[in-house]
């Protein structure tokens, strides 16, 4: 497609760039910074902050460049002294009301405001503003939220909003008294949050941060009476890199697993052995579902954040849910069964810490109903964010760690278990199994690249075994709500449908490492990450959950068959509808 | 549930009203504006669960619509009481010790600002300057405007309006 081109300068430079893109966007293909702070390229593009102010010729006072488009012969300034006069005046008033609490800051170092003070040489303020102390939100079990950190940029809002379609999160009162906040100054706890976390990835401060749980991983660890293992999500390998300064999509497996060997855990494992038995179980339901006339189409439960959606805002699907846990919290509830027995310990003593690139399971982590042995399936989730913290305060040298490999039994996993990180992931995983076992012959291709990409609403015409398979994949919450309103007015069937909370899927979680705009903006995350999950996946000898000789081993040991009524108490569950705004005494 | 006394649930017969009002305007944009001004004709003011019937049945999140509440000072979250006093917190009376005043007016009357008493007579706001300094102190109450006052001519104050019949 070619778009129409036309000619600007700016600061004497002369370029030609598409019509129509805005002032930022051409500076950025000039190759000159432009300052920003509300701006987060196709999510919040609302010029509130006016951090991003230019000259143009022509016209008066200054313009903000990342709402203002460019047109032929436009001559642009970014570096005037009125305009870095203005710039440092809009940040000296944030900063004149900002908790500027840096060094005890979980956001320091990779901060936007704190950036933006440093390159635009902010030193004593001149302006000292009324400060008051708010009350942290901390009630949630996923995400804090520290108004007193907000700078009010409201890309929270957007995200929650017009991503997430959750919009849980708005900007309350006027003024001074400007506020970011759910409703009636309800904590995140008593809305109808999902606990995704993509408000914590799009917040440029410390004001929305993960549930740190830390402290409680610490005081297991130096438990001499407890037996502590972990297991890590296959999201978190192509992220924890960025954490220590890697290129994006770095593919970081053995330096994780070194990692976590020196931080004291027993065991080291990997939730893909999970994520194949969810394969195998998952597939199972949905042929009986399709042979017995069950509830279709089946969706999948993998994401606790679209669970809670779903109990939230579609709980007339919630018979659609497929049973099974999450891969984790089948494991837990494994390694406090299956594997406690062949240790020899007793599952009270197994302490079980998963690292998620979710905050939503910490959330899922707390429900009670998932405690299949008596003990709660999961002790404490830690989100990649968190693993990185300790990997630091241990001071471990992440980047010169000898090789090593996860745990067995239940050590190896299959390409299919590694690919649920991406969207699309899961599908292309239960494609793999239930062609093979519904076709009663080895695929040809394994790769399943409809189902791939960012794209928010995928689908899919499969043929299994005789039966033209409809699927259907949508990420990011809006989407979901709309393939779900479609399936709702009748305009569209499917078989089977895998949703995943967070745009992009687990690569893109709301515990994976935080990019700032100014990277996020130019280049998509999502899909460097799950580039990465694709070669793991092309690596691995095993690439389909029904060949992983480990989940053949436990259906033989232990389970007996998929579906088994042992399976059915150890990993699978039930949803229930929730209240949206429950009442509570606080008005 | 002790703060709330608007006794605003929707059972009262004010509910239908409510409904009526969200049906007549479902299908218009931009209709939450009016909507909520004829809610708040209805019920005094736009407590939570006029708030949540209004996000149900015009589909519009409760988040935005609390944002937009708070945002209009037209719009009150509690309860006027039938005498609304404001107490005036512009430079001249806060310099002559408008916070003594109302500090007074929290004790006599047992509500912080925003809120209204037990019996619906009075609500306490502040407000900014309201242009009579030469009095400072001042506060108004409904349409009546008393300065220069000090904090014991409070109660005599309060009294006369409690005392004027109904
Ligand atoms: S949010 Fe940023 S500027 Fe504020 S205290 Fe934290 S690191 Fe410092
Ligand atoms: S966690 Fe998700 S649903 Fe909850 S406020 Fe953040 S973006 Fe919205
Ligand atoms: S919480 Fe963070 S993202 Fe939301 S408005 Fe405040 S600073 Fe912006
Ligand atoms: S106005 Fe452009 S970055 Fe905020």
């Amino acid at each position: 497609m070619d778009r129409e081109m036309i000619n600007i300068t700016i600061d004497t430079r002369k370029i030609e760039v598409p019509k129509g893109i805005t002032v930022l966007e051409a500076a950025k293909i000039a190759n000159i910074a432009i300052p920003t702070l509300c701006f987060l390229k196709d999510i919040n593009e609302i010029g509130a902050c006016r951090m991003c102010v230019v000259e143009i010729e022509g016209f008066r006072g200054l313009q903000a460049a990342c709402v203002f488009p460019v047109s032929d012969g436009m001559v642009i300034w970014t570096q005037t002294p009125a305009v870095r006069e203005s710039r440092k005046v809009t940040l000296e008033l944030i900063l004149s009301n900002h908790d500027r609490k840096c060094l005890s800051c979980v956001r320091s170092r990779n901060c936007e405001l704190q950036r933006l003070a440093e390159e635009l040489n902010i030193g004593d303020l001149r302006f000292d503003g009324e400060t008051y102390r708010l009350p942290l939100d901390n009630f949630s079990p996923s995400i804090v939220r520290d108004p007193n950190k907000c700078v009010l940029c409201r890309r929270c809002v957007s995200m929650c909003k017009n991503v997430q379609g959750t919009a849980v999160l708005d900007t309350n009162e006027r003024g001074f008294k400007t506020i970011v906040s759910p409703a009636f100054h309800k904590s995140l706890n008593e809305v109808p949050c999902t606990m995704c976390g993509q408000c914590i990835t799009v917040c440029p401060v410390g004001a929305l941060r993960e549930k740190d749980d830390t402290d409680k991983v610490w005081e297991a660890l130096a438990n001499k009476e407890l037996h502590v293992v972990v297991q890590t999500a296959p999201a978190v390998r192509v992220a924890l890199g960025e954490e220590f300064g890697m290129p994006i999509g770095s593919r970081v497996t053995s330096n994780m697993v070194a990692s976590l060997r020196r931080l004291g855990f027993r065991k080291v494992f990997d939730t893909d052995t999970a994520a194949d038995l969810t394969i195998m179980e998952e597939v199972t339901e949905l042929v009986h579902r399709i042979k017995e006339g069950g509830k279709l189409p089946l969706i999948t439960s993998c994401s606790p954040g679209w669970i809670k959606y779903c109990e939230h805002y579609y709980p007339e699907f919630l018979e659609n849910l497929s049973t099974c846990k999450s891969p984790h919290e089948m494991f837990g509830a494994l390694l406090k069964s299956y594997y406690a027995a062949k240790m020899n310990v007793d599952p009270a003593k197994v302490f079980v810490v998963s690292i998620m690139p979710c905050t939503a399971k910490k959330f899922e982590a707390k429900r009670t109903e998932l405690a299949a042995t008596g003990y709660p399936d999961v002790d404490v989730v830690l989100t990649t964010r968190e693993l990185a913290r300790m990997i630091r305060e241990a001071a471990i040298n992440f980047n010169e760690l000898p090789e090593r490999h996860f745990d067995d039994p239940m050590g190896e996993a299959s390409g299919a278990g590694v690919i649920f990180g991406a969207t699309g992931g899961v599908m292309e995983a239960a494609l793999r199994t239930a062609a093979e076992i519904l076709g009663g012959k080895p695929l040809e291709n394994i790769e399943f690249h409809q189902v791939r990409g960012v794209e928010g609403i995928k689908e899919a015409e499969i043929e299994v075994g005789g039966l033209k398979l409809k699927a259907a994949v949508a990420h990011g919450l809006k989407n979901a709500g709309q393939l779900l309103e479609k399936i709702k007015n009748g305009e569209a069937e499917y078989h089977f449908i895998e949703i995943m909370a967070c745009p992009g899927g687990c690569v893109n979680g709301g515990g994976q490492p935080i990019q700032p705009s100014y990277v996020r903006s130019w280049l998509d995350l999502r899909a460097e990450r799950a580039k990465a999950i694709y070669e793991e996946d092309r690596d691995l000898p095993i690439r389909k959950s029904h060949e992983n000789p480990r989940v053949k081993m436990l259906y033989d040991e232990f389970f007996g068959e998929p579906g088994s009524h042992k399976a059915h108490e150890l990993l699978h569950t039930h949803y229930a509808p929730r209240e949206n705004y429950p009442e509570t005494d606080k008005n | 549930m002790s703060a709330c006394k608007c006794n605003a649930h929707l059972d009262d017969p004010r509910a239908e009203k409510l409904r009526q009002i969200i049906t007549k305007y479902r299908n218009t944009n931009g209709a939450l504006i009016p909507v909520l001004h004829e809610a708040q004709e209805l019920y005094g003011h736009l407590p939570i669960e006029v708030q949540k019937a209004i996000s149900e049945g015009l589909n519009v999140p409760l988040a935005e619509i609390y944002g937009v509440v708070t945002f209009y000072t037209q719009f009150s979250l509690m309860p006027k009481g039938k005498f609304k006093i404001q107490v005036c917190m512009g430079t001249a009376c806060y310099v002559k010790g408008a916070n003594s005043i109302l500090d007074k007016l929290k004790e006599k009357l047992g509500v912080d600002i925003g809120d209204c008493t037990e019996d619906g007579l009075f609500s306490l706001d502040v407000c900014r300057c309201i242009g009579a300094c030469g009095l400072a102190p001042v506060i108004m109450i409904n349409d009546e405007v008393y300065g220069t006052l000090t904090a014991d001519q409070i109660e005599g104050i309060i009294r006369k309006y409690q005392e004027r019949p109904v």
